[in-house]
């Protein structure tokens, strides 16, 4: 498989070979990761209590001029 | 012996005869070590011995095997029937609606007896209630102030970080108001209590018409099979129509039931939403590193558990050790 080693190789060499540049991969790649998967889980989460949760029936008791309340 | 006889004289095929003979051949011989009987004394020494042991077991069980119950089912009470609440499910929230109702039922009819001094008001805010809402309800309490600079402690209306107000001033008085018997603070109550949600719905729905023949019910107590003792102080409260809700829910009794003990289940657990969305998460990062580790050590141990180790013996010196 020379393509999977080609991509391999580019990766080892772009990210694996200096120390600096992994550690910066790693933290960079752990902080978008949690953004990613928090939004597909809350969206998940969300989907299976439709209705149910203060968010989705707060606009019955919001009154106008109080938009923006919790 | 006479079906021996009787199979050997009539002809038939040489798979039946054989299976025949098998049997009969078998049954003769064991029929042949019975002919053999084993002295009496032998027989009698075994049924003894079996006797014995069986007894033994037997009373043995009766003096230790047994449950024992230190209360008579009375005094246990009615377990409560489990009930398919949808805010237990690993996966779902509280019905903020149903909160909302719940919290409704507690206030016009609960709250008269029943205090809730662990939930503060902001704690209503972003769950069931607007902020305007909530502080409103806060300015109909009165709290005291810090001491002013002549030592006085005055009234101020209340404010969101101020937790609900007791029906009573301390346990004392509110066992006064209530023929001694102490209404219990309900912040906890799920918790609190044996079967928690289905015990609390039970409680409040289990109420007979009048006690059933034969129960006795001390005066001023009321009867209620679900609570240990089945005598308990407060008497039924919930009756269709008590109240109004403002979203048109039919207010049945058990729908009030229902409505204030998720409400009272959130109290116990107001953090419950948060944690199982979390738990979720966990769950899902937890499979994704298992199976990961799971790989991990099979690629690791590949080598080890494939590898054949082969024994050269050396060669020409001596005999080879017998095996």
């Amino acid at each position: 498989m020379p393509a999977l080693a080609r991509i391999s190789e580019t990766v080892f060499n772009t990210v694996f070979r200096r120390n600096a540049v992994f550690l910066t991969a790693v933290f960079t790649g752990a902080f978008f990761f949690e953004i990613g998967f928090d939004t597909a889980t809350n969206r998940l989460w969300d989907s299976w209590n439709q209705g149910r949760q203060w968010k989705d029936i707060k606009h019955r008791y919001m009154t106008a001029n109080e938009d923006e309340e919790e | 012996m006479l079906a021996t006889s009787a199979i050997r004289g009539t002809p038939l095929r040489a798979a039946a005869r054989n299976i025949v003979r098998k049997t009969t051949t078998r049954a003769a011989s064991s029929s042949s070590s019975e002919a053999a009987s084993s002295p009496f004394y032998l027989t009698a020494g075994a049924s003894a011995a079996t006797l014995a042991s069986i007894g033994s077991i037997a009373w043995y069980y009766h003096l230790y095997g047994r449950d024992v119950f230190a209360m008579t089912p009375a005094e246990e009470g009615l377990h409560p029937t489990q009930y398919p609440w949808e805010h237990v499910k690993w996966t779902k929230t509280f019905d903020h609606a149903a909160l909302r109702r719940g919290f409704q039922v507690y206030r016009e009819v609960c709250a008269a007896c029943h205090s809730l001094k662990r939930i503060p008001y902001r704690g209503l805010v972003g769950t069931f209630m607007t902020v305007d809402e909530a502080k409103a309800l806060a300015e109909e309490n009165e709290y005291d102030t810090e001491p002013n600079d002549e030592g006085e402690i005055e009234k101020r209306p209340g404010k969101l970080s101020d937790y609900l107000p007791s029906p009573y001033k301390n346990d004392e008085a509110a066992r006064a108001a209530n023929n001694g018997a102490l209404p219990p603070d309900l912040s906890l109550m799920v918790k609190a209590r044996h079967g928690g949600c289905n015990y609390i719905f039970s409680l409040l729905t289990g109420y007979p018409e009048e006690p059933p023949a034969g129960a006795t019910v001390q005066s001023g107590l009321n009867f209620n099979p679900y609570f240990p003792g089945t005598g308990i102080a407060m008497a039924r409260v919930l009756y269709d129509g008590l109240v109004e809700y403002e979203d048109g829910t039919p207010a049945t009794t058990s729908q009030m039931a229902k409505d204030v003990v998720e409400f009272l289940n959130w109290t116990a657990e107001p953090e419950m939403d948060d944690r199982k969305k979390m738990g979720i998460k966990v769950l899902i990062i937890g499979t994704v590193l298992l199976a990961l580790s799971g790989w991990v050590k099979r690629y690791k141990w590949s080598p080890l558990k494939n590898r054949k180790l082969v024994y050269n013996p050396p060669i020409g010196r001596g005999s080879p050790p017998r095996p």
